[in-house]
């Protein structure tokens, strides 16, 4: 298959809604990630990110379904509602994940070479067992593990965290995927192990691969992502290039977010700033703006659901957007 | 307005989690009705029983059930009906005191080797693994070969066999308690070792031990009819669901029947204390309730 | 690796020690006198003395406990008190019978439990898996011997396929042999599987969960080759423990299993010889059994340590 030109999508999700048999985890999520891109998806536990990503992968847990639609360039199928096995050949060789847990993602009693292998093995794309082999080995030191040979033939409890989350960045580069999908792939890491993951992910995705990050953090975000998403509540709240969503943000609870994350900036009180509240559980979300329940400015318009404002690219769910600048009206 | 409502964030609703409830809730209803049955047919059985079970009544023998006989009569005549009635007390008389002598000796051992020193900690958990060498037949065969078999070396031989899994259990949950952070205030305050094991470990595991109570009783019950079958166990002419089959296993072609009541009978208190086991499981070890 | 055999041997040997201890101990003092309970209350005092000195049970206990384990170690299993015969050949016979019940019913359990669970796991939120689940419950609270006793009635006395009991070596007949072996293994078998379902199921449940399979599915296998490839050799970590327990209940099943099918195993002899009052068989018998039981623990700590590779780099 030939390389497309940039900015042409990847994936293409449309109207998202995920839900369990009485309750609405994700509700009406559209996004699209192009070639080449790094889009960033954040918001509090709870907000439907890893959701989401599970339903791009068709991952969800038993008993939980999804509707809308899910297309990834150059398949011609919804992925949504497509078979199990037209899935698994997709995933591990289109669309890939990197998630949350190093600790326990590897298979404690495989080697690690034969994990990196399998994934090449599964999808042919490398003739043998032997050939497969070498190949992780090279992926071992393409993502800067020291001594890949010796690596290679260790079990995952003999490596470090740091090391097994390359290890599982291997997995999902192995095929060289057009999307690749990281959920929280750095929370579980110290911070400078975290910076070394967050360069081999930033390269990694140079060329044509469409990234899809999710995470709480938004210092990560803004140093690695071209576009961000923000998600409260099962739903898409705002979207924007990093820049000026961060620096001009319209959701009040974008504008919480980065207060909160902003440790120089305190209230009158000299506390650091914290979005009031806690998230509610899954299926407690206010009807109308689910934010309105933590938020300063909702009054009785919020009771409705807000549309959505500017393009799906560019724009925010709020009644009452604070002005660009971040100032009150 | 601020808008602020204080909305606990409560569990995600995973079908799992509910399914395992009701699932829970079933067992418990089952297992509670099934043992509650056991139970009562044996408290009857002391006030009144349609005949009297060691009646033996030569002309009336391997009758089917009948008005008089619900459940038939056996080869000398004596009412089937009365003699299950009978059995019950009997399987609940000698679950009740193997598996008392195994949760009282087994679970202080287990609570000593976790807040004993490391030495005899061991000493104590390799010794229970010793006794887990020994099953409860082998143990009541022993005595059996010694003593004269009977309900008594049925029943010392049950409690002793099950009482390492209440040790070792008994240990886990110890450890557990004692490396949580009240237990280690109640060590800075100078509490007392005994104090805390009486205060704050016991009362911690004793829904394990109730758990673990219930599932014994299970096996109890299948041990104490193995036992008879093999007539090592109780003696006549005191009815017992085991022996009860085994008397009845040479005339099968003639009267399945005098096997399958006996047969259901220590099939169904076996299921109802497993299934008490399993619903009491769900409810006391919040750590167990996804598991199906 | 070897640090860690080398010290579950030790617990082995020591463990051996003190059980033959306990055995020797229980069964020479509680009762008195062996002889007396051989020759009944009716001996003569003559009599009894010249039983007694025959035996060597004039001997102190030590020393008589000293010639017991000597001779267990050099194959000398003692003449019995009540025959005079010696023990150890037929005990060395019927401990074969006995093994080969007891591997017959494993491999009859392990048939059954493995594909049961796994399946019973897989589908556990569909009735299929609710059924199973269901069954196990109920296979687990029937006890063997009644099992035997319905699987006699049905398939030798009322269909005449097999026969209901006796015992055919494999070297005399090996079809007759088998014929025999179904029932007494399905007996032990069925039991034991239903048992064995409920822990395959929670072990293959628990893997399921692990995020290694969410991995190993993004990857692109499907879900069955995932819990092929990754799951079982894991969820067979906890299940092995499990199988090795099972062979300590599966040895005393066939103690009862034997009575039901008149089989000439160790169980049978256990039970004439208590049966006879003949103390030494009975404390032969019972020093063979926990010496598999203690064995076969060992085998399974081993096995453990071979499955779990996070073990074997310890130490």
């Amino acid at each position: 298959m030939s390389r497309s030109e940039p900015r042409s999508p990847v994936l293409t999700v449309t109207g998202l809604t995920v839900s369990t048999v009485d309750t609405e985890l994700v509700r009406d999520v559209s996004l699209r990630v192009d070639r080449g891109e790094r889009v960033g998806l954040i918001g509090e536990s709870g907000s439907g990110k890893s959701l989401t990503a599970s339903a791009v992968l068709g991952l969800l847990p038993e008993g939980v379904r999804a509707t809308g639609s899910v297309r990834l360039a150059g398949v011609d199928h919804d992925l949504l509602g497509a078979s199990e096995r037209a899935l698994a050949a997709l995933r591990g060789r289109r669309m890939t994940l990197v998630f949350q847990e190093p600790m326990t993602a590897l298979n404690p009693a495989m080697r690690v070479v034969d994990q990196v292998a399998e994934v090449m093995l599964v999808h042919r794309t490398r003739p043998d067992r032997r050939s497969a082999r070498a190949a992780a080995v090279e992926l071992l030191d393409r993502v800067r593990l020291p001594d890949p040979a010796d690596t290679a033939r260790a079990y995952p409890h003999q490596l470090s965290g740091g090391q097994r989350q390359r290890v599982v960045l291997a997995i999902a580069l192995a095929n060289d995927p057009d999307l690749l999908i990281c959920d929280e792939p750095t929370t579980a890491l110290d911070v400078t192990v975290q910076a070394r993951m967050l360069e081999l992910i930033r390269a990694a995705t140079a060329r044509s691969t469409g990234l899809l990050f999710i995470t709480h953090d938004l210092a990560v975000v803004a140093s690695l992502c071209d576009r961000v998403l923000v998600m409260y509540g099962g739903r898409l709240v705002e979207s924007g290039p990093v820049h000026q969503v961060f620096t001009a943000p319209r959701h009040p609870y974008t504008r919480g977010l980065l207060a909160a994350s902003d440790l120089t900036a305190t209230d009158e009180r000299g506390r650091l700033r914290t979005i009031p509240g806690s998230v509610p559980g899954a299926g407690q979300f206010p009807a109308g703006c689910v934010f309105r329940t933590r938020c300063d400015r909702a009054d009785q318009a919020c009771g409705q659901l807000p549309d959505w404002r500017g393009t799906p690219e560019h724009g925010h769910a709020c009644w009452h957007p604070t002005h660009p600048g971040g100032g009150a009206p | 307005m601020s808008g602020v409502e204080d909305i606990p964030s409560g569990p995600v609703p995973g079908a799992g989690t509910r399914a395992g409830r009701r699932g829970a809730n079933a067992s418990l209803l089952v297992g509670g009705a099934l043992v509650a049955a056991v139970v009562l047919l044996a408290l009857v059985s002391f006030l009144w029983t349609p005949h009297d079970p060691t009646l033996v009544d030569a002309p009336n023998r391997l009758r089917g059930p009948s008005a008089a006989h619900w459940l038939g009569t056996d080869r000398f005549g004596r009412d089937v009906a009365s003699q299950v009635m009978v059995g019950a007390r009997t399987t609940l008389f000698v679950g009740v005191v193997a598996v008392g002598v195994a949760a009282l000796v087994g679970t202080p051992l287990g609570v000593l080797a976790a807040m004993s020193s490391r030495r005899l900690g061991e000493l104590v958990m390799r010794g229970n693994d010793l006794v887990l060498a020994f099953p409860a037949l082998l143990l009541a065969i022993m005595f059996g070969a010694v003593f004269g078999a009977d309900t008594l070396t049925a029943m010392l031989a049950i409690g002793i066999a099950t009482a390492p899994s209440f040790a070792r259990l008994a240990r886990g949950g110890a450890v557990e308690v004692l490396g949580t952070e009240y237990v280690l205030a109640a060590r800075v305050a100078g509490r007392r070792r005994l104090a805390i094991a009486v205060r704050h470990v016991l009362p911690n595991i004793a829904g394990l031990v109730i758990v673990q109570t219930s599932v014994s009783f299970g096996i109890a019950v299948l041990a104490e009819a193995a036992l008879s079958f093999l007539g090592l166990g109780t003696r006549p002419p005191t009815p017992s669901w085991g022996r009860m089959l085994q008397e009845s296993q040479e005339l099968l072609t003639v009267s399945p029947r005098l096997a399958l009541v006996p047969g259901l009978a220590i099939a169904l208190a076996v299921l109802g204390f497993n299934l008490l086991g399993d619903g009491l499981r769900d409810r006391l070890d919040p750590r167990l309730e996804a598991r199906g | 690796m070897l640090f860690q055999l080398t010290r579950r041997l030790l617990i082995l040997l020591a463990s051996l020690a003190v059980a033959s201890v306990l055995v020797f101990g229980f069964m020479a003092v509680l009762p008195g006198d062996p002889a007396q309970v051989a020759l009944g209350v009716n001996a003569t005092p003559e009599l009894l003395a010249r039983t007694r000195h025959e035996f060597g049970l004039d001997r102190p206990l030590v020393v008589r406990y000293l010639d017991w384990i000597g001779g267990l170690l050099t194959g000398d299993f003692g003449r019995s008190y009540v025959t005079g015969e010696r023990i150890g050949p037929s005990l060395v016979d019927r401990y074969g019978v006995t093994l080969w019940l007891v591997g017959a019913g494993m491999l009859v359990a392990v048939l059954i439990a493995v594909p049961a669970g796994v399946l019973a796991a897989v589908r556990h939120r569909r009735i299929s898996g609710a059924v199973i689940s269901g069954l196990s419950q109920l296979g687990v609270a029937v006890p063997g011997f009644l099992a035997g006793i319905v699987l006699v009635q049905v398939f030798a006395v009322s269909l005449g396929l097999v026969p209901s009991g006796g015992w055919t070596p494999p070297v005399v007949d090996p079809v007759e042999f088998l014929l025999g072996l179904i029932l007494p293994a399905l007996s032990l078998g069925l039991v034991q599987g239903a048992v064995l379902t409920r822990y395959v199921r929670s072990a293959v449940l628990d893997v399921l969960r692990e995020d290694y399979i969410r991995t190993a599915r993004a990857k692109g296998l499907t879900p069955f080759r995932a819990l092929l490839r990754h799951g079982l050799r894991n969820a067979a970590v906890p299940v092995v423990t499990v199988l090795g327990l099972q062979l300590t209940t599966l040895l005393v099943g066939a103690v009862v299993v034997e009575r039901v099918f008149v089989i000439p195993g160790l169980g049978s002899l256990l039970l004439d010889a208590v049966g006879n009052r003949d103390l030494l068989v009975v404390q032969d018998v019972v020093m063979v059994l926990v010496l598999t039981v203690l064995l076969v623990n060992f085998l399974v700590d081993v096995l453990y340590a071979v499955l779990n590779p996070r073990l074997r780099q310890v130490g």
